[in-house]
This record gives structure tokens, sequence and C-alpha cells, in this order.
């Protein structure tokens, strides 16, 4: 009896539908959100995480829609985020029916976001994002949808992060997003060995060999993927057949 | 019949009800003690720090009708904090006081572990129960938590590990309280909370 690894898909939304981009660039239209969180939910997901990738102040109330009618279809944990910039906008989030919020550029630029938020809903529902691009011997931690180099250190800054009441790190690679090369196991395993909490890898995955690998080798707890799930590349049912089969604890549905 | 949740602004309500009423049972929200007096059935969820719940009940007076409700017998489920708060303490908040229900402490999950223990895991049942009827020994459950109840309890029906064993399903009679969350737990979760709905008919 152990905890399970988790596989979960995520959907980027430009508040109403879901997008897909290539390092963070290029957007295209990838579906409803909410036809694909139902058929995730069937499908055997762990849990789902819905981005507002724009995350623009007028679009905020159609992004807390789509927050309700994706809650409303499913029966496992749904985090959100994209553009939380105060306690206020969690709550939203929160209410519209997430279970866990995601914090990334304004918890940079404002800390203190991150304890007012843990101190509010609990660490277990404050999620800390970071993008992470590979300068020289260390990785740094990039903001404003990956575009932008806010000098920080990833594993500074996800300890920082956690001493301040995050109780998950969802870890992008910016150089591995979009890639589908593979997740970049070498900065999953740093942040995990560094970080007493849970880690979500996210970007580049394909192959079910890349999920046995950030398991096995990126000591990840969770692994995250987008476009391989909704185009239909790989279905999350085979893949956790696949994890089993490779001796990697998975939660199989009935 | 009608099950009462105790409202006391925790996040998982929504999905609870969503989640009850899934399984054509009808729901009321509340944070007043009258309705809690007259209730049915009464659930209580809860997320988030163990002050946060405590000093809610003391605050809306909800404490003893609830305390009076169960030992009357009215069904109650408790959910994650629901269930932690039925304890006399816990470490999160040890100058508090709970509702000592059931005896014990709830305590820190091991350091030596990732907390909190985020999830699905499973359960071990160490005795037949209404509660886990129909559901499989391999199911997993959803659970996000730091702290938790000891597996030694008397009215432990199932643990769980990570990093120590501690008490994921609890029952005496028709007190009923869960570590993990039904409500996320897929089928599984959704099997145990009609079990509960059975028990509490």
């Amino acid at each position: 009896m152990s905890l399970a690894h988790r596989i979960i898909p995520c959907l980027d939304t430009d508040g109403e539908r879901v997008v897909k981009g290539v390092n963070f660039a290029g957007l295209r239209d990838a579906g409803d959100p909410v036809a694909l969180a139902s058929r995730y939910n069937a499908e055997g997901a762990d849990e789902l995480v819905v981005l507002d990738i724009a995350a623009s102040r007028d679009r905020r109330p159609t992004f807390l829609e789509t927050i309700r009618r994706v809650a409303a279809e499913l029966s496992i944990p749904l985090t959100a985020g994209g553009g939380i910039r105060t306690l206020e906008d969690g709550r939203a989030v929160v209410r519209a029916g997430a279970d866990k919020v995601t914090v990334n550029t304004a918890a940079v630029q404002r800390p203190a976001l991150i304890s007012e938020l843990s101190r509010e809903f609990g660490a277990q529902a404050v999620v800390l994002a970071i993008d992470a691009k590979r300068n020289g011997s260390h990785w740094e931690v990039m903001v404003r949808g990956g575009r932008e180099s806010a000098s920080r250190d990833a594993i500074e800054w996800a300890r920082e992060g956690v001493s301040s009441g995050a109780g998950e790190i969802l870890l992008t690679s910016v150089d591995r997003d979009g890639t589908q090369i593979g997740f970049d196991t070498k900065l999953t395993a740093e942040i995990s060995k560094a970080v007493s909490v849970p880690v979500i890898a996210s970007g580049g995955a394909k192959l079910p060999e890349h999920f046995v690998e950030i398991f096995k080798k990126g000591a990840a707890d969770a692994a995250l993927a987008a476009s391989i799930f909704h185009d239909g590349v790989q279905s999350i049912r085979a893949l956790k057949d696949f994890l089993a089969a490779n001796g990697i604890e998975v939660r199989l549905p009935c | 019949m009608k099950v009462t949740i105790i409202d006391y602004g925790a996040g998982n309500v929504p999905s609870v009800e969503r989640a009850l009423h899934r399984l054509g049972a009808e729901s009321e929200r509340t944070g007043a003690p009258e309705h809690i007096a007259r209730a049915e059935a009464l659930l209580l969820p809860g997320v988030g720090h163990y002050s946060a719940l405590v000093r809610a009940l003391d605050e809306q007076k909800t404490r003893q009708p609830l305390v009076d409700a169960i030992q009357r017998g009215v069904p109650f489920l408790g959910i994650c904090l629901g269930l932690q708060v039925l304890f006399e303490s816990s470490a999160e908040a040890p100058q508090l006081r709970g509702l000592s229900l059931l005896p014990g402490k709830v305590c820190a999950l091991p350091s030596s572990v990732k907390l909190p223990h985020m999830g699905w895991n499973q359960i071990a049942a160490s005795r037949e129960s209404r509660l886990l009827a129909g559901i499989d020994s391999s199911a997993y459950f959803y659970f996000a938590h730091s702290y938790a109840a000891p597996g030694s309890n008397g009215s432990t029906i199932a643990t769980c590990f990570h990093g120590a064993p501690f008490a994921a399903v609890v029952q005496e009679r028709h007190l009923c309280g869960v570590q993990f969350h039904p409500e996320k737990s897929g089928d599984a979760g959704s099997r145990l909370l009609e079990n509960f709905l059975r028990l509490a008919a």
C-alpha cells in the first residue's frame, strides 16, 4: 500500500476554449474544456488542471464559468489557475469549484500571496507553478508564460515557496514544453529532492516511456501533459496499463 | 431523506453536494444550530486548517447541537477535517478542543515522507462494515492532509499508511468519518457515500 503516481491532464484555455502551443507560443484551438474534462474523468485521470493562459482581467468571469462547468463533470480533484494575483482571485477560483489554486508570476513578484492563500485554504490547496529554463549549470525561473526571466534560481524558489506554504509544486520545463522529447528528469529530480512536498512534472511528454522515466529517474509524484491526451495520441487508460506493467504504482480504474 | 451539510465555509461543500445529488439524495447547507438540531442525517466536510473548523463551530454555536445530535444517534459522516474533529484535539492547533466523541489525539504524519499526503492511496479494512460494503479491497481513495488520527483507535475500521499507519475510516454505529475525500474519489468514493446514505436511511 502506497501512494499511486498520478496522471494529470491539463487544459490550457483562453478562458473559454482549450488551446495549445509549442514553447508557450503559436496557440491554436484544441476543443471544449467541459467535453475533455468529462472524457478524462471517465478514462481514469487522477486529477485535472485548468489554466487560463490568457489571464486577462476582463475575461475572468468567462474563466470562472468554465471552472464551474468543468467542476460539475468531475469526481476527481480540480486545480485551477492562471492570472491569480490576489487572495480574492484565489477565493473566486475556489468558490467556482476548484480544490486547489496554482500561482505563478504573481507569487514570484509577491511571495506573500502564497502564505495568504495557504492560511485561508490550507497548504494542500496551494500549488506553486514554476516554469524553469536551463541557464548554464542551473535552472532559472521564468515568468509571464515562460517568456521572461525572473533572475531567480528555480531550486531556491521552490524551497522558498514551500516554506511560505505551498503544498505542491507544478514544475514545467520551458526547454521541453511542447517538444515531445520527454520530461526533464534531471530538473525534476533536483527539485523533488530539494522540497518536502509532492512535485508534478510537466513539459515534453509524448511516449509512455517518458512517464516511466519521470517517475523512476525524475522522482516525480505526478506527471502532467496536455496535447498528447487531447489529440488522442495517448489514452490515459493505456498509459496507466503501461506504467503498471513497468512496476509503477498507479490507480487503475475498475 | 435529506442530508444536512454543515457549511463553515470549507471549499469542498459544492463537490460534496454534487456527489450526493448524483446519488439522488437531497441536501441542505447550513451553519444554523437549529437546522443541525433537527437534521435527519449530518455531513461535515472539511479542508484546510483544523483551527478554522473548530473556531467556526464555536462561532456558529453549532458545536453543542452537533454533539447532541450525534449522541442521539443521528447518522453523521465527517470528511477529512470532519473526521479529525471527532477526536479530543489535534497537534495542528493543540490549544483547541475537538468534539471528543472519539478518544485520542490527531497527530502530524511523519516528516520522513512527502507532506501533504496528497493523492490516491489504498486502505486496509480491519473489519467488515456497511460503510465499506461492495468496495473492492484494492480501491484507491483521494487524500489531501498532513495530520491524521491514530490507526490504533478502537473505532477505526480501515487504515491507510503514509510514513505511519493512520485511521482512514472510523465508525461507531451511526457515527462515521473518512480521512479521504469520497466526493473526489471517483466510483469508489461514490459507493462509500451511497453506503452512508443507506446506513442513514
